[in-house]
Formats: C-alpha cells, structure tokens, sequence
C-alpha cells in the first residue's frame, strides 16, 4: 500500500495518525530525557534512541499479556511500547524512588514485567539467550508464550545471539528475533564489520525464516512482525526479522556524532518514522492541526510526567543493599 | 570418613515423603537428588551438555531422561545460550538446574552469570527471581590440562546475589544440591570428578531440605584451627591425622557452603584455638582463603601466630601428573606446612 491509497478518515489513515502519536510519545519523551541529562537531573550514560521510533511503534500491541519483551539498553521505546507509565520511566532515569525499579535499573536496565517488559540489557546481545529461556518456559507451563527480543546491528557480531539462534532453532522455540539496523554498530558502520550487511540472510544458516522490512514504517512493521509471533505462536519456531532503521542522534547524550557519512542525515531525515508518517498523512488529508497535535500532545504529556517525576524523593540509600537474596 | 558435625546447618519444611538410606557413590547422590527435585517440583528443568540421553560424560544424569521425559534434555555446546536460557525461564516461573561440564566452561558464558542471573531480583526489586541451579565441577585430576583444572569458586564468590557450595561428602553432595534446588536465590554448586566414582557409603535420602549456610567440624582440636572445602577436606584431614600422632591437635572445619560463609563459627574456633589457616585447592591469590583471614582479623581475633594460607602456588596447572604433584599441596605437604608453622 502507498501513501496515497490512505484517503481522509480511511482506516489506514486513522492507523497512520495513532501510529505519529505513538511515535510523538516515545521521541518526546527522549527529547526530554535529553534535556534533563543536559541540564544534569540525570546523570549517567544515556543511549537515546531518536529516529528508530517507527518500529517499537509498530510491534506496540503485538504482545499478549503472556508474552515477554527483552529489549537492550536503547529501549526507552520499547518500554513505552509495552505501555509501561512514563512517569515512572522518568522516575527511574531521574534516580527516584517511584521509577520503575526504584533506581536500581536507570536509564539502560530497565525492568517492568508487570507490562511484560523483561528488560532492557547493557550487554550487547545478552537478552537473546534469555529470551529463549522465556520461550521454553512456555513450552513447560502452558502458555503459548511468545518472546520477542530486539537488539542492533551490532549484536548480530556477539557469540550469545549466535547461540541463541541456534538454541532457538534447534528446538523450534517462539522467538522472535528482531534486529533493528540502524546501520551502526556504537561509532562504527556495521557494513565494515560484516562481509555481508544484508543481515537477515544469516536466518537461512539455522533453518529459520528471515526478512529484511522497512522499520520506518509501523504497519509493516506490525503485519511482517505480526506473522512472525503467529508462526511462533503455532509452533513454527523463530523467526529473524531485520528492521532498517536509522539513529538520529549519538550512540549516547555527548557523543560528538562527527563520523556520519556524506549525505546520510539528508537521507534519514527524509525516511525517519514522523517524516513520513506526517508526509502520508498530509497526503492522505489529514489536517495540518491533527498532526500538530500529534506532537503537542506528547510533548505536554512528558512534560507533565518529567515534572511530576522530579518532584518525587530521591531513591533512598537506606535501602540500597535490599532485594539481594530471598 | 570421619564425620562429627556439630553445627548442623538449619533446616525447613517437612522431609520428602520418604526417607530412607541408601549405599551411593557421590554421584550417585547427585543423580538421587536431581530425581527428588525432579519428583517433587515440576517446574524443574533438568539441561546442559550430553546430560539427558548419554547420561552425563560422568554418567551422573543417567535414567533422568528415561523417567522425567522432555523435562531433562540435551543442549548444543552453548555455554550462553545453556545459561542465558535457565535466566530466562526462571524470570518465566520455572526452576532451572543447568549444567556446566566443566567449571573452566562457564567463562565462555560468564557474563550470563555475573551480569544477567544476578541482577534479576535486584534490580525489579524481587518483582522477578531467578532461582536458577548451576551445577558443575572442577579440580585438578592426573592429565588434566590446565583448561580442565582450574579452582576458581573465587571468581563466583566475588559477585554478590549468587549462593555458592562445593560439596565434600556423598550425603552433602545429595543434601546441598536439594538445598540450592528449593532456594530461591541462584545457586552455583561445585562438584569434584575425582569423587564422582569414589566409593559408596550410607546416604540419607528424602530428608528436610535444609537451608544453606553451616559448617562441618570433622575434627576437633586445640592447637590450630583448619579451614578448608571441597575434595581438599581429605587431604587436610589426613595432614591432621599425621599431626595428632606427633602431638599437634588441630580442629578442621570443612565450610561446604562458602556463600553464605558462616564467619562466625570459624572466629569462635580461632579465638579458641589461636591460630588459623585455610586451606584450598584455587590459587592462593586472591582465593577465598584470603577473604576468611581477613574476615577472622577483621572480628579482632587475636592469633598467637600469623595466619597461614595454603592452596596452589600462582601459577598455571600442567597436564603431566609429575608436574601437578608438585604443585597441588597433598596431605604431606600441608601437614608439613602446619608443621613449620606452629613451630
């Protein structure tokens, strides 16, 4: 479907729209996680994930509450994605008390299995094998549990992802593996680390589907992900899904970003997930206020959140050596 | 094997529905003990490499498939993906006892330890657990190489949120990995090949999970107090042996669970007696040994003499048996330590 099938109040065009809101949230809510590490109310390494909005968009709504999310450590997204409250995700990345972990996770641990958000992971490529973990209990409880772990064009050079690959596929496991590419691995273009960068084809090595999609656009990214938790769902094992994707932004808040290549920020500013969900819903009618508000909205939600998040005590020291052991 | 524990460690709920003895080798009290948690948690899973169909390459898994189905399987050659998964499915509501052939193997896969297994409850705030089991082996045996050899509870003692132990007896090999079993905290056991095969004796099965944590005085002394673990507490006693015919009574205390440590017990047996030493088959840098002396000082013990720390010299394990003979301390070498040392 083309940008132009989408007429005025179509259903494409109404998922278009919820689509820009979603995507508004979620670079809202980094835009100001930004500028509260700029300010210093956040302190830390922080790895903003500004441009690769498009596909924690379009996997939002695709886990059922017995699945299980493992994200890495560029997963604010994802976490919003599984619907996790933004106050406490600014709570936890302020060091508050209310965070979701209380300030044991920060801006790159974070946890929350309530939403089934199993976590973000600092280690590259270490949620693959225990997402498979998550797929086998299910196989063991009664559940028909599928596990979705996200990682970058890096991981895809870790021995854990590898492995866990293999283990998935050895034993037909429901994971499904996405990789968004945003085609840097940290400073360093994932095309120089490979042989070949078309990623996906590795799925074929271990006997599973794989594909390379458009992780810019959320619909696609819903119906291709979608029937790779169906096929998951119905036994059919794991699947490789590679999102193309791009960083806007530095591998972390302070990273110079001087190493991007001639006419890169041109071609990603023309393909990152609001320019073109606003160019579609333009095209499709969609009224200049609607897609104001899009941002709007989002913008005063997380500022209302952030606020609410800094007034919140400082995560207590008396309790930082609790929930140790049993 | 003398055994005159005085300390026995505390124990919970109610014994298995039966109890009875029964003459086991140590493995094969590991096999009876992986078939209890089997039998009585059913989200036990039992895995790891050439574990379920061949039994184990020390044969101690054997029958675990045939009787517990797909609940007991074999893995690739997977370190990560063994241990990442057993994380995963205990964040999942399952209980995982997964092995590890060899210790020197969970380095390939060390990072699913030190920076995933242990951080699950912490940071969700005991929202998630992960009661995993890691079950392995290690030590120092004629012609292994000095990739098969290696004694690095250590290395596992240094990361808070693990539990660990290092079984001795055939009783405790059954009665800890039941513990670390029913323990909500991840546990890693450390077994010893060389006592996999070693002769059968009475093993209590079926009885109350216990608690870890505790000590094993296997003997009492008045003259030095010896601390030691693992299949070390036999040569340390031996050494005792020798030492008690010339006069010197020394007191052994074998601490098979190491986290938790219980410090206070072998403080109290230090003050009583004056002197200490540890005894261990790791390196003696940084091995644990260094942390109870420190831990002894730090309750101000006063020693009549100054600690003393036995375990291999730092170095590199060679293959030849020659070469390890003069390396590993044996029952002459430490008595003849102990000896030099009390003056």
């Amino acid at each position: 479907m083309t940008a132009t099938d989408a007429a005025p109040g179509s259903a494409t065009a109404g998922t278009s729209l919820t689509d820009l809101r979603m995507v508004w949230r979620m670079r809202a809510f980094e835009e100001k996680v930004r500028e509260l590490r700029l300010a210093g109310d956040a302190v830390g390494s922080i790895h903003l994930g500004i441009g690769q909005e498009g596909v924690a968009t379009g996997a939002s709504g695709l886990a059922g509450p017995q699945d299980a999310v493992f994200a890495t450590y560029r997963g604010h997204s994802w976490a919003i994605s599984c619907g996790v409250p933004v106050e406490a995700l600014f709570g936890e990345i302020l060091g508050r008390d209310t965070g979701i972990n209380g300030g044991r996770g920060g801006s790159a641990h974070l946890t929350a299995p309530a939403y089934r958000f199993f976590g973000e992971n600092s280690i590259v490529g270490a949620g693959a094998p225990i997402a498979c973990g998550a797929a086998l209990a299910g196989r063991h409880d009664g559940s028909d549990r599928v596990a979705l772990t996200v990682f970058g064009d890096g991981a895809m050079n870790q021995g854990a992802v590898h492995e866990a690959m293999n283990f998935a596929s050895a034993f037909s496991l429901p994971v499904v593996f996405l990789c968004e590419n945003n085609s840097w691995s940290e400073l360093t273009p994932i095309d120089e680390m490979v042989r070949d960068p078309e990623l996906f084809r590795r799925a074929a090595a271990y006997g599973m589907p794989g594909e390379r999609i458009d992780g810019n656009d959320p619909q696609e990214v819903r119906e291709r992900l979608g029937d790779a938790f169906e096929v998951a769902r119905e036994g059919g094992g794991p699947t490789l899904v590679e999102a193309m994707t791009q960083r806007l932004v530095g591998h972390y808040i302070g990273d110079a970003d001087q190493y991007r290549r001639p006419g890169e920020r041109e071609r990603d500013a023309e393909r990152e997930p609001v320019a073109l969900l606003t160019r579609r819903l333009r095209e499709s009618g969609v009224s200049d206020d609607e897609i104001a508000a899009a941002e709007s909205d989002a913008r005063a939600e997380m500022e209302a959140a952030a606020a609410a998040a800094l007034a919140a005590p400082l995560a207590d020291p008396a309790t930082a050596k609790e929930h140790l052991y049993a | 094997m003398p055994d005159t524990a005085v300390s026995g460690p505390a124990t919970t709920g109610a014994p298995s529905a039966t109890q009875d003895v029964k003459e086991l080798t140590y493995g094969g009290a590991v096999n009876a003990a992986l078939r209890r948690c089997l039998e009585e948690i059913p989200e036990t899973l039992l895995y790891g490499e050439d574990i379920a169909k061949p039994g184990g390459v020390f044969g101690v898994t054997r029958g675990l498939r045939r009787d517990f189905g797909d609940r007991v399987f074999d893995t690739p050659i997977s370190e990560s993906a063994i241990l990442g998964s057993a994380v995963g499915a205990a964040m999942l509501g399952r209980r995982p006892i997964v092995e590890i052939m060899w210790v020197d193997f969970s380095l390939v896969a060390f990072d699913q330890v030190v920076n995933q297994l242990v951080n699950v409850r912490y940071v969700s705030r005991g929202e998630l657990v992960a009661p995993v089991t890691i079950r392995t082996q290690q030590g120092s045996a004629p012609g292994a190489c000095a990739q098969h050899s290696q004694s690095l509870e250590a290395l596992f003692l240094h990361v808070p949120g693990l539990r660990v132990c290092m079984p001795w007896t055939a009783q405790d090999a059954y009665d800890l990995l039941v513990a670390a079993v029913h323990s909500d905290d991840p546990v890693l056991v450390i077994e010893n090949r060389t006592l996999y095969p070693a002769g059968t004796g009475p093993v209590r099965l079926g009885g109350p999970v216990q608690q870890p944590g505790g000590l094993r005085v296997r003997r009492e002394g008045t003259d030095a107090t010896v601390v030691t673990w693992g299949a070390m507490t036999a040569r340390v006693l031996e050494a005792a042996a020798t030492l008690a015919g010339e006069g010197i009574s020394v007191e052994v205390l074998e601490t098979p669970w190491l986290n938790p440590f219980p410090t206070d017990e072998v403080a109290a047996s230090a003050r009583r007696t004056g002197a200490l030493a540890v005894v261990h088959e790791a390196n003696t840098t940084g091995g644990f040994g260094a942390e109870v002396v420190a831990r002894v000082a730090g309750e101000g013990v006063a020693l009549r003499v100054p600690p003393l720390r036995v375990g291999l010299p730092d170095t590199r394990v060679p293959a030849a048996p020659s070469l390890a003979a003069g390396l590993v301390p044996g029952p002459d070498a430490i008595a003849a330590t102990i000896r030099e040392w009390l003056g």
